[in-house]
């Protein structure tokens, strides 16, 4: 059985929402003008469970993530994110969630706990907690000696983990993050894994768009869009069988590639 | 410390760890003031003279020494033909010729002189302005031959016909046609455009290049949190400017401050949220900083230089250009601080150029925080 139903039973209910997924869309839909970026998609996200989000450029990831966090709203369907629905709530779907984007999220031209700061700021803690959960998430990555360094000056994979620790600062019950790994070396990529699955143990949900199809073994259940549909969905083991597969990589292979040359542009996932 | 505030300490670190960007926001107005008020002036402080002067008399002797001895004409050159003044004018040695005819004494002596004027027209500005000096002084000196009764008994007339009756023409408010008092409102406008609209825009869109906007967009800052946390310290920024332009104009150029202090800021003020508006509003229409930087240069500070009469008067453009310069914020601006600065007039005058700007930074603010927060569709 996977370590995310596990991690899930374990996991505390906010009040109010015993039993509910942290994620569920039903027939959630974008349309940008003709074109439709994402097609009337369903699936459910249980708490504390790490979800994979696979899908090639332009299959409309992203547009899946904007509509959850609030960033743009669906053309049609409904969704829910920590029990908020996303077309009325979003001030408090945005209180729930942390979210870590492809593109670096930390500012380059502050020093490290400036960051810590302003995040811790901008989502309301209290300076004394922004200290002490600061001092614990560098002491942590083994950063306590970059604090007063500017993120620019310290290396790429530090700073993708740092940019990690950041987002989970406000101790968010619902992390999503888009292609957290890109440009990141593999060594790294591991580390970074296993942060993951900390967030996870500790009750959190998490979200991961991926390129990296090794990755998307690491995750409890994965869903693989194609042209705005999910085309699969299910834990990484029950896919291979039931497609015959022996990877993730050959199974997304074989979803994507009899497509691909009809695969729109990235009109909706793109920034 | 609330969210607000968090994330405007962060917005002045940004600014004061790129020194060089502060830097040069800092000096820019000195620079521009300075650069602007010594280059671009439309008074003349030296014209060099030609005289052609086939038959020298007293009459044409006297003139030209008057001309001489005015602190703008230099005489650069006696000549007996005009065939000999074109190398002149070509090789840049002279401004200006003053022709006088072989019978010009006589013609003086019978009520009817005449004299032709030249002039190095190529900066046509700067063309009627010598020819209007040399008027100057011609008359002056036909003025004090009639009072000194050395005129004949007719009035002595050049080929502009030199009036019998010599009107006097006093210049209000800007008595000397100083151009330095009539460009710093401008050169403000322009710097206030500069820091606020431009450097609005772009460090808008350098949080959508960087990737950071989306991190701010879900978090729970409201959109207007984002858009006065990014905004204020520009607009600080912008007064620290305002007042750095009116000192530099005042003790660098002795432009006077004849109108009230406070209620300059205040307009100066009003005028930055206007800027601020447009800064927003390029951002909304931009994504990367390169784009946000030609459109503001383009869109702004283009027209507010060309269109706002900072340099050419809205007065002498055609009638259909005159209305399109309502739309440009900087003309009103400029009313406004010349109002203030030259002539001391208060709200009592200067109401209806308020009431514009202020219009225009309600309906800008409104409309691109309207923008901002409709972010993606």
């Amino acid at each position: 059985m996977s370590a995310g139903e596990q991690r899930a039973a374990g996991s505390s209910a906010p009040p109010g929402s015993h039993g509910a997924a942290a994620i569920e869309a039903n027939g959630l839909t974008r349309r940008f003008g003709d074109f439709t970026a994402v097609d009337a998609i369903s699936f459910r996200v249980e708490r504390g469970e790490v979800f994979g989000f696979l899908g090639a450029n332009g299959a409309g990831k992203t547009t899946v993530i904007r509509m959850l966090t609030g960033l743009l709203s669906p053309s049609a369907g409904e969704a829910r994110v920590a029990g908020h629905d996303v077309y009325g709530d979003t001030e408090a779907i945005r209180r729930s969630i942390g979210y870590m984007s492809q593109r670096f999220s930390l500012y380059e031209d502050l020093r490290v706990r400036e960051n810590i700061q302003l995040y811790g700021g901008i989502y309301g803690l209290p300076n004394r907690t922004i200290r002490e959960r600061g001092n614990r998430l560098l002491a942590d990555l083994g950063l306590e000696h970059a604090a007063d360094e500017l993120v620019a000056s310290i290396p790429l994979g530090w700073r993708q983990k740092l940019a990690f620790s950041v987002a989970t600062l406000h101790e968010p019950e619902i992390l999503f993050l888009d292609e957290p790994t890109g440009g990141v070396d593999p060594i790294t990529r591991r580390q970074f894994w296993e942060m993951i699955y900390r967030a996870a143990d500790g009750g959190t949900t998490l979200l991961v768009t991926t390129h990296y199809m090794d990755e998307a073994e690491y995750c409890d259940r994965i869903s693989i869009m194609v042209d705005g549909h999910i085309r699969a969905m299910g834990t990484p083991r029950d896919l291979r069988a039931e497609y015959g597969v022996a990877s993730v990589d050959e199974l997304f292979l074989h979803l994507v590639r009899p497509t691909d040359p009809t695969t729109p542009a990235d009109a909706g996932g793109g920034s | 410390m609330t969210a607000l505030r968090g994330f405007i300490v962060k917005e002045v670190r940004h600014i004061l760890r790129d020194r060089q960007t502060l830097w040069l926001l800092l000096l820019l107005p000195l620079v521009l003031v300075i650069l602007f008020g010594f280059a671009i002036r439309t008074d003349i402080q030296s014209i060099r003279v030609a005289f052609v002067d086939p038959s020298p008399s007293a009459a044409s002797v006297s003139l030209q020494d008057r001309f001489d001895g005015t602190p703008v004409f230099h005489a650069a050159a006696t000549v007996a033909s005009t065939r000999a003044l074109d190398p002149l004018f070509r090789r840049g040695a002279i401004d200006e010729a003053v022709v006088f005819p072989a019978d010009f004494a006589r013609g003086l002596g019978r009520g009817a002189g005449r004299l032709q004027i030249l002039v190095d027209a190529t900066d046509p500005n700067i063309g009627s302005i010598m020819t209007a000096y040399a008027e100057a002084v011609i008359q002056g000196w036909a003025a004090e031959r009639v009072g000194s009764g050395a005129a004949g008994p007719g009035a002595p007339a050049s080929v502009r016909a030199i009036p019998a009756v010599v009107p006097e023409t006093r210049l209000r408010f800007n008595p000397t046609l100083a151009s330095e008092d009539l460009f710093v409102p401008g050169l403000i406008a322009l710097v206030l455009t500069i820091v606020s609209a431009v450097m609005t825009s772009i460090t808008l869109t350098r949080e959508k290049e960087r990737g950071t906007m989306e991190t701010l967009l879900v978090s729970p800052l409201r959109p207007w949190q984002i858009l006065v946390g990014k905004v204020t310290p520009y607009l600080v920024l912008g007064f620290v400017n305002l007042v750095t332009a009116l000192a530099a104009a005042g003790l660098i150029f002795g432009v006077p401050l004849r109108g009230s202090v406070p209620l300059l800021l205040a307009e100066g003020l009003l005028f930055l949220l206007v800027c601020t508006g447009l800064g927003v509003f390029i951002s909304t229409r931009t994504d990367s900083q390169r784009a946000a930087m030609l459109a503001s240069m383009a869109g702004l500070l283009l027209p507010t230089t060309v269109l706002s009469g900072m340099i050419f008067p809205i007065s002498s453009m055609p009638a259909w250009l005159r209305p399109i310069t309502y739309l440009i914020p900087a003309r009103w601006f400029i009313t406004i601080a010349r109002g203030i600065l030259l002539k001391g007039v208060g709200l009592g005058v200067l109401w209806p150029d308020t009431v514009v700007l202020a219009l225009m930074a309600a309906l800008l603010l409104a409309a691109s925080m309207r923008l901002f927060k409709v972010r993606l569709t």
